[in-house]
């Protein structure tokens, strides 16, 4: 394989994506593939607040509403919000920490096309059958009384595309804990950095209660156990506990690197260093731990007696401390600064009121008492909109312009991408901010319509008004991508011009090696350092020119995948096809065999040799 | 540096597994994923113990009436006693000796196979009992934590017998050592986890 990149044709492109395990290339899979999963759970959101817009409608039958909440809630959560951070955290983090590339780039492959088929896999009950409709929450006495496969899908799905994320989250940590460039200590990380650290340790210690639970599901649904059945000694509460033990810490799984990305944000377009480094950091490791001791709170209505409850109810509002010296540490770094509007800041200004507004009802659904009134209303749809959209996809949209320069080399339209802001921004609020006053009414959540005479009309028709903003807000997104992609204007390094971390340091396009030499970092925001001091090279470095040893592409992780996907639909018919249980072992066995070719062949990857480094000076 | 470098016993390091990049990223990914596994057997184990002794109204089966506790001791000491062997095979390693390495391993599996095979008597026995996966929630509960351990034992077998294999030929490199030692790794925490099961499965069953 030669160091120089060159023109290919589509086939060697797709076949070069394919067996990819560059980093960089990865980070734009999950980008598109997430991005994909993104429009396909917006288009199901539209569909609701549709059916949602006027009472009594008939646009969709319940049992296909049921479906769609299901699915928005799956997909928007596990196949595009996760996967979108994931693909910033590919792009981003080893550049933060000056590493080549992450620990593992065969599992980081691994990792992507698990995501994917699993993602696929759930999308494919639409046209066989039916999709899941239990809700994203999937409790298990509703689930277990789900007639047809569409939960099963469910239950493999989330298996296949849970291992991904559970490979990813120990990639990233083994690369953050042991590639940082010299010099870069803990303390000298980047925010971004040390969210998506904490984000891994969470997915580590999270994601396996979850796979217990699908595994339990599934085991119920298709393989004859009695886990949640009541009637054989099984109990349906155990699939509660083991969901929320996995679901409260995916919520911070999300929510920390959005945090991160609104701290490169701030400190970038504020042109000041971030305030409270040290708080920042703590706060964030704190906000980690106490993720895992809330599960309960949203089980208060359960019957877990007054106790557990209080307990929940105290652990639930401590969060809002350490999140609260974000806000402020946030507010304080702009404070004095020289402050540039850009689209990115646009969205991280647009982001503190917004999340706020979403944690004040938080502490509110905290106490248990008020909870019981608020329980399943439209009250919490609002809540979790408001933390999850106000944070979570204004952080993505936000990344997704602050980091275009960085992965493509292409800056977007700052024009249309303060368009976007507005319609989005406006629309969200719109949208959610009315469906507080809803649940306060009384309307329930998961209800395919409403009658006329509840008075829920006029809110309902304005929430739908909203989503429709947000759409045009996505539609100007997509349109601004393709514009800019036609357009194709290279945008040279520091594209941002203040930028600050090893990242923005890197020459324009990032060489697939990243770095030529590893950079020594010599304090917080090394890259403002050496502008600061005048150092027109970029960065200090902290080796001499030498070879690089860079990891071979690899197939397998593809054929590995493709092997689970065929075994979940052997899993899936098990007991009904008499083909299932053949195609379950020849599912397994390709994904195997390919495991035992992967470990009986040596594999030492490949040196890009000193010389052909010195030819390509400048950064090819 | 030359992963296919041949060593010899004065040159070989103290630690071979975390001498290049690789084997020290290995070391600490693998540190990593037997934490999660961890949280994964926690969760089987909350599971049974919650689902214990619970089935259909009027039930025949309970810990106390199935579980016989010579088998189990005799399985748990076969399982000891592979953890022992594999750290022997680890020894040998740290001291360059290659042959040793693979007998010591080699009975490590001969061992992990005589567990296996009184854990699959064991299952047959209770199933023949009319104690089958689906008779209770007990019996699903039961199975799933002591068959997903089983299972470990499986991937554990045939990762170690594949290892013995593929490198009978290549002997010791700075590439293959992180392999055996994860391996070992794995094995451990096999043990570690059934040292739990024989304590919360069997032995509070019959006597707690």
């Amino acid at each position: 394989m030669s160091s120089i990149a060159q023109k290919k044709g589509f086939g060697a492109t797709l076949w070069d994506y394919l067996t990819t395990v560059d980093h960089k290339k990865i980070a734009v899979m999950y980008l598109i593939a997430g991005g994909l999963f993104f429009v396909i759970g917006g288009i199901e959101a539209m569909l609701i607040r549709i059916q949602l817009a006027k009472p009594d409608n008939d646009f969709v039958s319940a049992g296909l509403f049921n479906e769609i909440i299901t699915m928005h809630g799956t997909t928007m959560i596990f196949l595009a919000a996760m996967p979108i951070l994931f693909g910033f955290m590919n792009a981003v983090m080893p550049l933060q920490i000056g590493a080549r590339d992450v620990a593992f780039p065969f599992l980081n492959s691994l990792g992507f096309w698990l995501f994917l088929f699993g993602g696929l896999f759930l999308n494919l009950s639409w046209f066989m059958g039916g999709a899941p409709d239990a809700g994203w929450t999937s409790y298990a006495s509703l689930s277990l009384a789900s007639p047809g496969h569409g939960i099963d899908f469910y239950a493999i799905g989330l298996q296949i595309a849970g291992a991904g994320t559970y490979i990813g989250g120990i990639n990233f940590l083994v690369t953050i804990i042991n590639m940082r460039a010299p010099g870069m200590t803990y303390m000298r990380m980047p925010l971004f950095t040390w969210t998506t650290f904490v984000a891994s340790a969470l997915i580590l210690f999270a994601f396996p209660p979850l796979t217990i639970g699908l595994f339990f599901l599934i085991l119920d649904r298709m393989f004859g156990g009695n886990f949640f059945d009541h009637t054989m000694g099984g109990n349906t509460i155990i699939w509660e506990h083991l969901f929320w033990i996995f679901g409260h810490p995916e919520v911070y799984i999300l929510i920390l690197p959005a945090f991160g990305i609104f701290s490169e944000i701030f400190t970038i377009f504020s042109r000041k260093r971030l305030f409270g480094y040290s708080s920042m950091v703590f706060a964030t490791v704190l906000i980690g731990f106490l993720g895992f001791m809330v599960w309960a709170h949203h089980m208060f209505t359960v019957g877990l007696g007054p106790t557990a409850n209080a307990i929940f109810a105290v652990a639930t509002m401590a969060i809002a401390v350490p999140t609260g010296m974000k806000i402020f540490n946030w507010l304080l770094t702009m404070w004095g600064g020289s402050i540039k509007v850009t689209t990115p800041m646009l969205y991280a200004l647009g982001f503190i009121p917004s999340f706020v507004a979403g944690g004040v009802t938080g502490v509110m659904q905290g106490a248990a008492p008020l909870d019981y009134q608020l329980h399943d209303s439209y009250f919490i749809v609002a809540h979790f909109h408001y933390v999850i959209v106000g944070g979570v996809v204004l952080a993505i949209l936000a990344a997704v312009h602050l980091y275009w320069p960085l992965m493509f080399n292409q800056m977007l339209s700052e024009k249309l991408g303060k368009w976007t802001f507005w319609f989005f921004f406006i629309g969200f609020h719109l949208t959610f901010f009315i469906q507080h006053f809803l649940g306060l009414m009384g309307m329930p959540r998961r209800v395919f319509t409403f009658r006329a005479d509840q008075g829920w009309d006029l809110f309902n028709l304005i929430s739908s008004v909203g989503a429709a903003f947000m759409a045009i807000g996505v539609i100007i997104l997509v349109y601004n991508i393709i514009v800019t992609a036609v357009r194709n204007e290279p945008v040279g390094n520091d594209p941002w011009e203040d930028g600050r971390t090893l990242e923005w340091a890197i020459p324009q396009p990032v060489p697939f090696y990243n770095f030529r030499q590893t950079p020594l970092v010599r304090g917080l925001d090394p890259f403002w350092i050496e502008k600061q001091e005048g150092n027109k090279e970029g960065m200090t470095y902290a080796e001499p020119l030498s070879d690089i040893h860079m990891p071979n592409n690899s197939f397998i992780p593809f054929v590995m995948t493709v092997g689970l996907f065929i075994a979940g639909f052997g899993a899936l018919y098990h007991g009904e096809k008499e083909w299932s249980i053949p195609v379950l072992v020849l599912g397994f066995a390709i994904t195997f065999g390919s495991m035992a070719v992967r470990s009986l062949k040596d594999d030492h990857g490949f040196h890009i040799h000193k010389e052909d480094l010195m030819n390509e000076k400048g950064g090819k | 540096m030359d992963l296919n470098k041949k060593y010899t016993p004065q040159t070989w390091p103290d630690h071979p597994e975390q001498v290049t990049m690789e084997g020290k990223n290995k070391f600490l990914g693998f540190w990593l994923f037997l934490g999660g596994e961890t949280v994964l057997f926690a969760s089987l184990f909350a599971t049974y113990l919650a689902l214990k002794n619970k089935g259909p109204s009027g039930m025949e089966f309970s810990t106390q009436s199935l579980f016989e506790l010579p088998l189990v001791f005799v399985m748990t000491m076969i399982l000891l006693t592979s953890s022992l062997t594999s750290v022997y095979a680890m020894y040998h390693m740290k001291n360059h000796n290659f042959k040793g390495m693979q007998l010591w391993l080699g009975i490590t599996v001969v061992l992990g196979l005589a567990f296996l095979a009184l854990e699959i008597y064991e299952f047959n026995h209770y199933v023949h009992l009319g104690f089958n996966y689906s008779q209770s929630a007990f019996s699903s509960a039961f199975f799933t934590l002591v068959g997903t351990h089983g299972l470990h034992v499986v991937v554990g077998l045939v990762w170690i017998t594949l290892l013995i294999v593929r490198n009978a030929k290549r002997g010791f490199s700075l590439y293959n050592a992180p392999k055996y030692y994860t391996a070992s790794l794995y094995w451990h925490f096999i043990d570690v986890v059934w040292v739990f099961i024989f304590t919360v499965v069997y032995l509070m069953g019959v006597v707690g």
